[in-house]
């Protein structure tokens, strides 16, 4: 097998160790596997982070022995949740699902495992980098969870750690070590995303198979590609403004600070203003929306072609919206910002260029759905779960474009409506997709699959709880609830919605538990899975060309030849799908 | 206890699973079932599900919408409230209609064409005059959307007439205090250099200048004996000599205080009440926003309003409230109902209890209770202190 991989010329065979094949492998597939299960420990600790403080959402006083249990006396005296606790936990779940699981895990995983095969390359443009993009990832991964076990606590100021708050020690104990470990291990990500961001820009465009024009890509690998760009262009905003705020924090700066008497005494600092780095945050936090999404809608376009048996509907219109998406992300960051003091007409054209972004987010959905129109659908899990994210892309999306609207935003900004409309749209959307194309490349992945019945459990029990937490949050919000706090009883005007919590709660428990039914069908089917076929799902692209066991330069011999674009489904009669590497019959068009 | 108890169920769930997984495994071998082939009663099962998932779905937005409608909001209590309302009932409308159309297609054929033995699915890549038509009526809603949107804009964060009610919103961990323009309706300049025991939001007057420098002189002082004299820690003598710049710092502030330009006059009849604060039925009221230590945030619900307070900044929002205190009482039948101002822009530990009553009232009611307060001179006794003050002065 090694001789005809070096049949090729590029990839060179190595004798490996156990330590260059599953630790410091540089073999993309190996990669991805590493991103992913790495993910799949973060999401967990992620969850069970949002399960302890939905328990004091719901039940607020009430003592649960399980939160005495994995917090300690000090953050859950006679198990309940310590105040400052509760911010400490809502700031790392958001940090935690936002950055390592949703951009690291999500992108990390496929970007790694799908660009080399489906565009039919050897292996991603530099393996040493893209080595070095794991090993940051897993450093800031473990940086961020060592941050939970220090004496005063992980950084607690909201996973958007606007300064002063998050700059200032005598502000809360979470603003000490813990935001210092915070911002150290966000350092690092941003390092270990933009190797990784680069890497795949490289490879897209410079090791396409031969017929693989961009027009022949799959919509996958158009998401991931501008998704790469975008986190090239922005991630370095937040790397500066994480650094400003560490020069602030340590060094006695005054980039966001001016004016501020704390503990007794007035500080020097003067002249900063801390909405600058609520601009610098934002310049990279909405983008990350789009960082976040794209890879989602990616596999979702292929899956949904794939097991509806037909081509994806309007394969320029979503190339061409997934480009409109990318540049008007750049230029929408202000609406985060109606409420803070900016000038109102700046407002008004955020406003204008937010509800912009409408347009090619619903003519994405109206495709998916006219895909799924006179399809031959096939219910395999992954297919589920891409129709639960088109669902919550669009149940998700149209609350946007009320808090888009300044106006309306003044009403709701930082309610319950704003942590519905997030979760549903990005949150839900975006673990839906990786679910969604867990359960359709795991076979790639590791040889094998998944259990199928386990997967319809799975699914079913997730879309429902998932609706269950964050449909009633809306309601919460346009009656005024803020979100982030502790408990309500201050304030009797909620006492008439907040009995709602108690049923978010008990989906949010249920929800987490019916993720068991997951973890142990992969965690299972890794070692004992039944053994897949070479193209399970019956599929055109490139990577279910390649042999099921792994091979270093995934192709034995030459690399295949591309004819035709990815989505060739029931066009012919004889079969419902014809691969890429099928060359077209004399006068057909390529589409 | 309670760990060997968790100690047991992690172990129980551990069997459990070995032994799960063995069923699997003898059930695949049996069945002969092989997991990429979906059966076409796994297709027709998943359908079907579709459907039903989209009834309870719909069904569960029903009963929260019809259980909690008349728990949302109280009608707004201002007159820009209105439009914000109507606005926001418009595009709730909208949303909702989105939500229910194109949900409902897409559980629709999620359900119909589902893979049936036989059954060849449509060639259909592209349509030009579908995408367009997509693509318009979008835009269109959007435009209506974004023009209704920014005019209603315009007029809520207009400048505020001449006339308006000045009173300044002042926010710190973890409390609000309001003040009051006083007689000539005017806030006196304030600055965090001024702030002490006394002067709690750091009103700048002759006097308060005057003491503040004492003060500051005084600490100086003390830290410099305390450095000199006493046997302390490294962290100690360093928090004391951090404290030192920081003061010398805020003297030479101070010293460099354009006392000329400010408005030091007008504070002595500036009004600072804790706890509450009343707006007559009405008036239009400006609010500014100061704060003293972290961004909080001005939310008052009922007169649909927000606004960041933010440290080195002033930030503005003007409202004409329209129903009083009283009047709400009644329409929402609860006589313990009052108006909140509450913090929503995450503060620290004690974010959640961040609260102000607001009571809005007729203006004979207003005025009485505005007489009623001390200014800030006669809260803080400065009248009486001016002549001790001016001897400190002269020596």
């Amino acid at each position: 097998m090694a001789g005809t991989v070096h049949t090729a010329g590029h990839a060179h065979h190595h004798e490996e160790t156990f330590l260059t094949k599953w630790v410091f492998s540089q073999d993309h597939k190996m990669i991805g596997r590493q991103f992913l299960v790495t993910a799949v420990v973060m999401a967990v600790i992620a969850m069970m982070m949002s399960v302890f403080f939905r328990l004091q959402l719901g039940w607020p006083g009430e003592n649960f022995g399980i939160l005495n249990t994995f917090l300690g006396d000090k953050w859950a005296p006679d198990g309940i949740l310590d105040r400052n606790m509760y911010l400490a936990l809502v700031t790392m779940h958001g940090t935690i699902m936002v950055f390592f699981v949703l951009t690291g895990g999500l992108s990390g995983t496929f970007s790694n495992l799908l660009i080399p095969l489906q565009i039919g390359a050897r292996d991603m443009a530099s393996g040493f980098l893209n080595m070095l993009s794991y090993w940051f990832f897993f450093i800031s991964s473990v940086i961020m969870v060592v941050s939970l076990f220090i004496e005063s606590g992980p950084a607690s100021a909201g996973w958007t750690i606007y300064p002063p708050l998050s700059a200032l020690p005598q502000a809360m104990p979470g603003s000490g070590l813990g935001m210092t470990l915070w911002l150290v291990s966000m350092a690092i990500f941003i390092a270990s995303s933009l190797l990784g961001s680069l890497n795949y820009i490289v490879t897209i465009l410079n090791l396409r198979t031969k017929g693989m024009k961009m027009t022949r890509l799959p919509l996958t690998i158009w998401a991931f590609f501008i998704t790469a760009v975008l986190g090239v262009l922005s991630f370095p905003v937040l790397f500066s403004a994480a650094l400003l705020l560490i020069m602030d924090r340590s060094f006695g700066t005054a980039f966001y600070l001016s004016d501020i008497f704390i503990a007794g005494e007035a500080l020097d600092a003067t002249g900063g203003s801390p909405i600058l780095f609520q601009h610098l945050f934002w310049f990279l936090g909405h983008p990350e929306v789009y960082i976040i999404m794209l890879p989602a809608l990616g596999i979702t376009s292929e899956i949904i072609a794939t097991n509806s048996r037909k081509p994806i509907f309007g394969y320029r219109a979503m190339i061409g919206s997934i480009l409109a998406i990318g540049f008007l992300s750049f230029i929408v960051w202000g609406h985060h910002m109606f409420v803070t003091g900016m000038n109102p007409f700046l407002g008004s054209v955020f406003v204008f260029t937010t509800l912009l972004i409408a347009i090619p987010s619903a003519v994405k959905a109206f495709n998916y759905i006219t895909t799924l129109w006179k399809g031959n659908i096939v219910y395999t899990p992954a297919m589920l779960f891409s129709i639960g994210l088109v669902s919550s892309f669009i149940t998700g999306g149209v609350t946007g474009i009320i808090l888009a609207d300044s106006t309306l935003d003044i009403t709701v900004h930082d309610t319950y409506f704003v942590v519905a409309h997030f979760h549903i749209v990005m949150g839900l959307s975006a673990i839906f997709g990786m679910f969604a194309g867990v359960y359709h490349w795991f076979p790639k992945m590791f040889g094998r699959m998944l259990n199928t019945k386990l997967g319809y459990a799975h699914f079913w029990t997730t879309i429902v709880c998932a609706y269950g937490v964050f449909f009633p949050m809306h309601y919460l919000g346009l009656a005024g609830a803020p979100r982030r706090y502790y408990e309500y009883s201050e304030f009797p005007m909620f006492d008439a919605v907040v009995d709602l919590n108690v049923m978010i709660s008990i989906f949010a428990i249920i929800g987490s538990a019916a993720q068991l039914i997951f973890l142990f069908n992969f965690f299972y089917s890794i070692f004992k899975g039944q053994k897949s076929v070479q193209n399970p799902w019956k599929s055109n692209t490139l990577e279910w060309t390649t042999p099921v066991e792994h091979i270093h330069g995934n192709w034995e011999g030459e690399l295949p030849t591309v004819h035709r674009w990815p989505y060739d489904y029931s066009r012919y009669d004889e079969q419902d799908y014809m691969p890429q590497t099928v060359p077209l019959k004399e006068g057909e068009e390529d589409h | 206890m309670s760990n060997f108890m968790l100690f047991i169920v992690v172990v129980l769930v551990v069997v459990a699973i070995a032994q799960l997984s063995r069923v699997y495994e003898l059930g695949r071998t049996l069945k002969k079932h092989r997991e990429e082939e979906i059966s076409e009663a796994n297709n027709k099962l998943n359908a079907n599900l579709w459907i039903v998932f989209m009834f309870a779905f719909y069904g569960f937005f029903i009963y929260l919408t019809v259980a909690y409608w008349d728990k949302m909001l109280p009608e707004s209590a201002s007159l820009h409230g209105e439009t914000i309302d109507s606005l926001m009932n418009l595009n709730l409308v909208l949303v909702t209609l989105v939500f229910f159309v194109v949900n409902t297609l897409m559980f629709w054929f999620c359900f119909k064409y589902y893979k049936k033995p036989g059954q060849k699915a449509v060639f259909f890549p592209h349509d030009n005059k579908l995408e367009l038509f997509w693509t318009i009526v979008p835009t269109v809603v959007l435009a209506v959307v974004i023009i209704t949107g920014l005019v209603a804009w315009n007029d809520i964060t207009d400048e505020a007439s001449p006339e308006a009610i000045n009173i300044e919103l002042y926010s710190k961990q973890f409390d609000w205090t309001a003040r009051y323009g006083g007689e000539d309706n005017t806030l006196g300049s304030a600055s965090f250099n001024f702030i002490s025991g006394t002067n709690p939001l750091g009103l700048v007057t002759k006097e308060s200048i005057t003491l503040k420098l004492a003060e500051i002189d005084e600490q100086i002082a003390a830290n410099a004996d305390r450095l000199e004299n006493e046997v302390m820690s490294d962290e100690v003598e360093k928090a004391l000599e951090v404290s030192q710049r920081r003061l010398y710092a805020q003297r030479a502030r101070i010293n460099a205080y354009d006392v000329e330009s400010a408005n030091i006059i007008s504070g002595y009849d500036d009004k600072l009440v804790k706890a509450e604060f009343h707006i007559p039925v009405g008036k239009e009221v400006k609010f500014v926003f100061r704060s003293q230590d972290v961004i909080h945030s001005a939310y008052m619900p009922h007169f649909r309003a927000q606004m960041n307070t933010v440290p080195g900044m002033v930030t503005t929002f003007k409202f004409v409230p329209t129903i009083t205190t009283d009047s709400m009482r009644v329409i929402t039948g609860n006589e313990n109902f009052n108006y909140a101002l509450l913090c929503n822009k995450i503060c620290g530990s004690a974010h959640y209890n961040m609260k102000m009553d607001i009571i809005v009232e007729s203006e004979e009611d207003y005025n009485a209770w505005l007489n009623g307060q001390k200014t800030f001179a006669e809260a803080y006794g400065i009248a009486d202190k001016e002549e001790g003050i001016a001897e400190n002065l002269n020596n």
